[in-house]
């Protein structure tokens, strides 16, 4: 069992270009153990990416079924992931353990579909929605180089307010 | 530098206040933490916690010429303050309608009395002269939770206000 270090911004690393992955051997099982490790070690965290762990590799854990009352598709590791659609918009608090101390309001799609392989490389196509969504979002965003500060619309803003003249 | 204040600034709104203010604070040795600054009424307002080792009476001389010079008013208080001390909201309270007088005291006795620690509160007026319309956004804690909140202003929607709670589950990533 190895808990790693997670990055905090403004560490270089975290913008760092990420490789696809195309083994899954020994050293790839142990990545990814590792990473599970750390995304479990902290209560509150649903999501996980390699970069934040300083690993420059395209894969990200999420788990929100810690969470009460969300949809949710149990334990993911996605290697590889791309979204291949976006549906709707909703807008949610985010904090990320790579900026301490601060949460934002950001923009995200409500529904997505995305296209991954899990941790041995079989394909999946898998369709998420709302805050499960949102969690995948945020660690794609990671192996591309963003943290949720890069989207951060203004706290007062006016998203909730034409919501209530609808 | 170890000694916080909380500094107040208004005035009249023309560009340039927060660019001045600001300059001459960190001309003088200061250091500034959290901030809210807005218009409100066609005036500026600041609310700037500045870090300084002087006294407040130093660091009202140390803004004196921005204060002459936009004709601003200021206020210092000493804090027991400092930064990280965030609290994350779980809810948010919209409350809207026709304005009449006591919208805001009614809505947050209520809320208050139902656990709800307020940690930021934003208010308009809008609609036009004749028909002024009241928005309210709260966000804050709710000490028994989001639905006790629910349960307390049930009441008061029934008062002709349309009022909106919605938890804030924040996704720690």
């Amino acid at each position: 069992m190895a808990i790693l270090q997670v990055l905090a911004y403004p560490d270089e690393r975290l913008k760092q270009a990420t490789a696809t992955v195309t083994s899954f051997d020994d050293a790839f099982q142990q990545v990814v153990n590792d990473l599970h490790d750390t995304m479990y070690a902290a209560s509150h965290c649903v999501g996980i990416a390699a970069t934040q762990c300083g690993i420059p590799l395209r894969v990200a854990l999420v788990d929100v079924s810690r969470r009460p009352n969300i949809e949710n598709h149990g334990r993911l590791v996605l290697v590889n992931p791309e979204i291949l659609t976006w549906e709707g918009f909703g807008v949610g608090r985010e904090g990320c353990f790579s900026v301490p101390d601060y949460t934002g309001n950001i923009v995200r799609a409500e529904r997505i579909t995305v296209h991954y392989q899990d941790e041995h490389g079989t394909q999946h196509e898998v369709a998420f929605q709302g805050f499960e969504a949102r969690a995948v979002q945020h660690e794609i965003d990671h192996l591309n180089g963003l943290l949720f500060l890069d989207r951060l619309v203004s706290h007062r803003n006016d998203l909730f307010r034409r919501k209530v003249y609808k | 530098m170890s000694k916080w204040y909380m500094l107040t600034v208004v005035g009249q709104d023309r560009p340039g206040i927060v660019a001045r203010v600001t300059s001459v604070l960190y001309q003088g040795g200061c250091n500034l933490g959290e901030a809210s600054m807005l218009r409100l009424g066609g005036n500026f307002t600041i609310m700037l916690m500045v870090q300084y080792d002087g006294t407040g009476d130093a660091l009202l001389a140390l803004l004196e010429p921005a204060v002459a010079e936009l004709d601003l008013h200021c206020h210092i208080d000493d804090i027991d303050g400092g930064l990280h001390r965030r609290l994350d909201p779980d809810v948010r309270v919209t409350v809207f309608g026709a304005d009449r007088a006591g919208i805001v005291a009614r809505v947050t006795t209520v809320l208050a009395d139902a656990g709800m620690n307020i940690l930021d509160l934003e208010s308009d007026v809008v609609g036009s002269e004749d028909k002024p319309i009241y928005v309210m956004h709260m966000e804050g804690r709710a000490a028994r939770g989001v639905k006790a909140l629910e349960s307390a202003l049930a009441p008061v929607a029934e008062e002709g206000v349309e009022v909106r709670v919605s938890p804030i589950d924040t996704m720690m990533g």
